[in-house]
Parts: structure tokens; sequence; C-alpha cells
């Protein structure tokens, strides 16, 4: 009985693919209210850009300071995961 | 493993739940609860937001209504974009929270399998004696408040003083009251010339202190006065009546005075005897559960995030994370360890504005920066940069008021 809830549960709430950790958070500004809208963007470009504001290339206001906070790995995982349309 | 998160699950999960999909109530319809009820119901889950009020009036950018740089209507949002989407939205407030249900002030009860909490902030004018919050607003909740304070404003003799007070940490918006102080110093530059600001500060220290203060003193001279803690900025008591302040140094007649008291999570909150001795909610930073109630999460202003500061990013960036968290809790999996993102910008005058951003990680049962990212604008940055981020803000604000409200 108590496992057949646990598996009613899982059938009610399938699992979708996750974000990784950080991704989530990118569409408190990029959502279509002005500042550029990552989906259906190439994930290798976003990742290309965070990686070269990491390295201090480019002249963003405020992306070096977040891209700072994450490994080539992290960054190529958000990039793969806010580029996919939703 | 996995058959024994299963059995996990089973055992949390109440009998009555059986053949149904798992229930989840938010309590709190700002940024922080209304995101966090539409990621739910993007995950599949049976959500349903509990909101004391049908209109949300936005922190955010009330620091112009003040100014009279803007109006109030741009910060009204309402309920009908997630009752669309087919969220149940239930107007009234909770009164209590009960082992599997809440209760709302008319009595009815809502069962849950989880609950998330996002019921801001408690003001504490008691904390200072004297105060009347109709005389002096503290205009901490955009709302009524808001709109005393800038008639009061308007209708201010040139070569009043304006007094503003700050309140010790923590507190909702750190860099709030220094933004609220740089537009009231540009209303009265720019239509009472022969008026002053005072801001009296509970710290001696500030966010985006060195901006605000590069700022000041090329746009304000003369004007704005801030006074930190150790030369007497603590207000000790104020005669409301006769618009006096009183500080540990002295008192200053005020012709207007903005008086931001200490806080603490909103009242729910500790009513449902999550807070702790601070008058905040400490909560597992990779799930948001509190830590004094199992079953129970909680978001944005009222927790004890750590280096994550109580803003409307941080509080639509933790209910993201909090979605998921329990979205797998309710599947029976561990949560895993998430990273945020903050950034907040002020305005320092129209068309100037400021940022200061930060990614924090779990790490010693709290929220902490992680090492070397974050930090605020650059020093001397020139005026088209001041004028991108005054821009960029504006972006933030119709972006995140969109996610959360629809
Ligand atoms: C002047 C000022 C300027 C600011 N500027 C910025 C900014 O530029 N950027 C930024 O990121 N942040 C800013 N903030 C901070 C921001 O407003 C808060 O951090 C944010 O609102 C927190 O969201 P929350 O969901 O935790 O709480 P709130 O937004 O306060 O939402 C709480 C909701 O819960 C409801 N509620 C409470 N108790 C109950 C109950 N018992 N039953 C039912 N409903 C209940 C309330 O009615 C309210 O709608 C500013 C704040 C101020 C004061």
């Amino acid at each position: 009985m108590r496992i057949c809830v646990g598996l009613s549960l899982l059938v009610a709430l399938p699992a979708a693919a996750a974000p990784p950790p950080g991704a989530s958070s990118c569409a408190g500004c990029h959502g279509g209210g002005g500042m550029p809208v990552l989906a259906g963007q190439p994930a290798e470009a976003i990742a290309g850009t965070m990686l070269a504001y990491k390295a201090g290339r480019g002249s963003p206001t405020v992306m070096d300071r977040i891209a700072r906070g994450f490994t080539e790995e992290e960054i190529r995982a958000i990039a793969a995961w806010v580029s996919a349309p939703r | 493993m996995r058959r024994r998160a299963l059995l996990g699950a089973a055992l949390l999960a109440a009998p009555a739940l059986a053949q149904a999909a798992p229930k989840v109530v938010v309590i709190g319809g700002g940024f922080g609860g209304a995101t966090a009820a539409r990621a739910l119901h993007r995950l599949g889950v049976a959500v349903t937001l509990v909101e004391r009020d049908a209109t949300y009036l936005s922190c955010p950018f009330s620091n112009a209504v003040i100014a009279g740089l803007r109006e109030m209507e741009a910060q009204r949002f309402g309920y009908d974009g997630l009752r669309r989407e087919g969220i149940a939205v239930v107007l009234q407030a909770a009164r209590t929270v009960e082992a599997r249900q809440v209760v709302l002030a008319d009595g009815a009860t809502l069962p849950f399998d989880r609950l998330v909490m996002a019921p801001g902030i408690a003001l504490r004018p008691d904390a200072i004696p004297g105060l009347d919050t109709e005389v002096m607003p503290h205009a901490w909740r955009a709302g009524p408040q808001t709109l005393l304070l800038r008639r009061q404003l308007e209708a201010m003799e040139d070569g009043g003083l304006v007094v503003l007070s700050a309140p010790a940490n923590p507190y909702r918006c750190p860099p709030g009251p220094y933004e609220r102080a740089s537009l009231i110093a540009h209303h009265l530059k720019t239509r009472k010339p022969r008026s002053k600001l005072i801001l009296l500060d509970a710290k001696d220290t500030f966010s985006k202190q060195k901006l605000f203060e590069e700022a000041w003193a090329a746009l304000y001279p003369g004007l704005l006065e801030w006074v930190p803690l150790s030369s007497g900025g603590k207000v000790v008591e104020v005669d409301a009546a006769a618009r006096v302040v009183r500080t540990e140094f002295g008192e200053h007649q005020a012709a207007v005075a903005n008086i931001i008291p200490p806080q603490s999570a909103g009242r729910i909150a500790q009513a449902a005897g999550l807070t702790d001795r601070s008058g905040w909610c400490p909560v597992d930073p990779v799930s948001f559960e509190s830590r004094q109630r199992a079953g129970v999460h909680l978001i944005g202003d009222a927790i004890i995030a750590g280096a994550m500061p109580k803003s409307a990013f941080a509080a639509n960036a933790q209910a993201r994370v909090c979605a998921e968290a329990v979205a797998a809790l309710l599947r029976g999996e561990a949560p895993a360890p998430p990273k945020l993102i903050n950034t907040c910008y002020s305005l320092v005058e129209p068309g100037y504005g400021i940022s200061i951003a930060g990614v924090y990680q779990p790490a010693n049962g709290l929220l902490a920066d992680v090492p070397g990212a974050g930090g605020v604008s650059a020093l001397g940055a020139p005026a088209a940069t001041r004028a991108a981020e005054a821009g960029y803000a504006e972006d933030w604000f119709r972006t995140v008021t969109a996610d959360a409200f629809g």
C-alpha cells in the first residue's frame, strides 16, 4: 500500500530535465524584457560568450562578475540548458 | 538505492494522497511566491497560491514613485495570468499552518503534501519609541505608505530638512535606502534646491557604498549628508507629532521624516514556528526546507540566506530552485545542490544606474558567495556605462515581473 503511494507520486510527476546549477537564475533577466533572449540561440555561442567574459575579454557591465562564479563545465551545461526552446 | 528513495517518499506521503497528484500550497504571491507557483505548475504539480491582496504592488522602482519620477500604476500586478494558466489562486490571508494543512482567515483549510512560504517581511515600528508610521512613513512595503511619503515631499516647502533613517542589517533590499536617498535628493535638487537630506544610518558601511558616495559627491554635494553609526546615525527615538528625530548624538528637526524600522520575517512565519531568535527563518540551502518544520519550504525575504541579500531578484531565483527541489522530493529523489545568482540595480538619478551581483552556493549550511565571483560596477565608469545599467534595471523589471505574474 505505502509503496503504491510512492509509485503513484512518481507517475504523477514525471521528471523533466532539471536545470544544471545556476541555469534557472538566468530567466530573472533573460526572458524577453529587453536583454538578449537565450532560448533558441546556439549553445556554443552562449558558452563562448560566457567563457570570454570569465576570462576578462569583452566589456559587459555585469556578466563578467557572474561568469566568474562558474567553471567551464558548468558554463557549457548552463548554455545547453538555456538555449533549448521552452 | 533507488528503491530506498522510493520508500522514503512513500513514508512521507500521507495515506490520503493515494492515487492523487501531490498537492503543494504556496503562501504569499510576491516575487518569491508567484514565481514558485508558476514554476511548480510547469513541473506538473497541482498548486494553490494563497495571497492576502488582489493587487501586488512592487517595491522595486517604488523609490522612483516617491521621487515623482514614476506613477504607482507601473508598480501594479495581479494574479489573472496565474489563473489563466490553471493555477488556483485563493485571495485570503493564511492564518496558521497546521500539520498538513493551511488554515485560512475564513476558517477554511487547504491540505498540502508540501508547503512553500514566501510571506516577505514584517516591519517593527515598535522598535523605535514614539514612531507613528502615519506621520513618519516607512514606505518599505509598496502601497499607501509610498504615496504618503511622496505627498509629504511634494507638500514640503523649499528649504525643509528631509530625514531618512536606514536600519541595521539584515533588512529588505540592502541598497534600497541609499537609492531612495539619491532619488529624493534628485527631487530636491530639481524642485526644492534650498532643501537638504540627512541620511541617518544604524551601520558604518553599506551596499555599493563607494559607488553611491562617488555619485553623491558629483550630483548632490551639500545637499545629501550621510551620518554613519559611529557619528550618531542610530535613531533612538522620535517625537512624531513634532517631527523630531533623536539619535545617540543629538536631534534633528525634520520637515519630512522617513524612518525605515527594523524588520523580521512575515508574521505567518512567526505564527507557524518557522523563525528563530533572530526573527528570520533558517532553511536548508539546497531544498529551502525549514530547519524547524519538515515539509515546509521558505524563500525570499523571510529566510536566513547567508550571503544572498533580501531582493526580488534573489526571491525569484530561490523560487525556481525551491520548485525543482520540491518536485524532486515529491518524486522521492534528493534535490541536487544548486547555484544561485543575484543582481541588484540602483538608480542614483534618472539615467544613472549602478549594480551589485553575486553567485551563491550551499556551504556550511548557508548560501555562501562563490569565491572570485560577483562585486559591484566599476568606480569612475563613463556616463554611457551608467546609462546602460539604468536601462538594464528597467529590462530586468519588465522581465522579472513577467516571470512572476505572467
Ligand atoms: C524601496 C525598495 C526598493 C527595492 N528595489 C529592489 C530592486 O531594485 N531589486 C530587487 O531585486 N529587489 C528590490 N527590493 C526588494 C524586494 O522588494 C523584495 O526583496 C521582494 O519583494 C521579496 O519578495 P518576497 O516574495 O520574499 O516578499 P514580498 O514581495 O513582500 O511578497 C510577500 C507576499 O506575501 C503576502 N502575504 C504575507 N503574509 C501572508 C499571509 N499570511 N497570507 C497570504 N498572503 C500573505 C503579501 O501580501 C505579499 O504579496 C526593493 C525593496 C524596497 C523596499
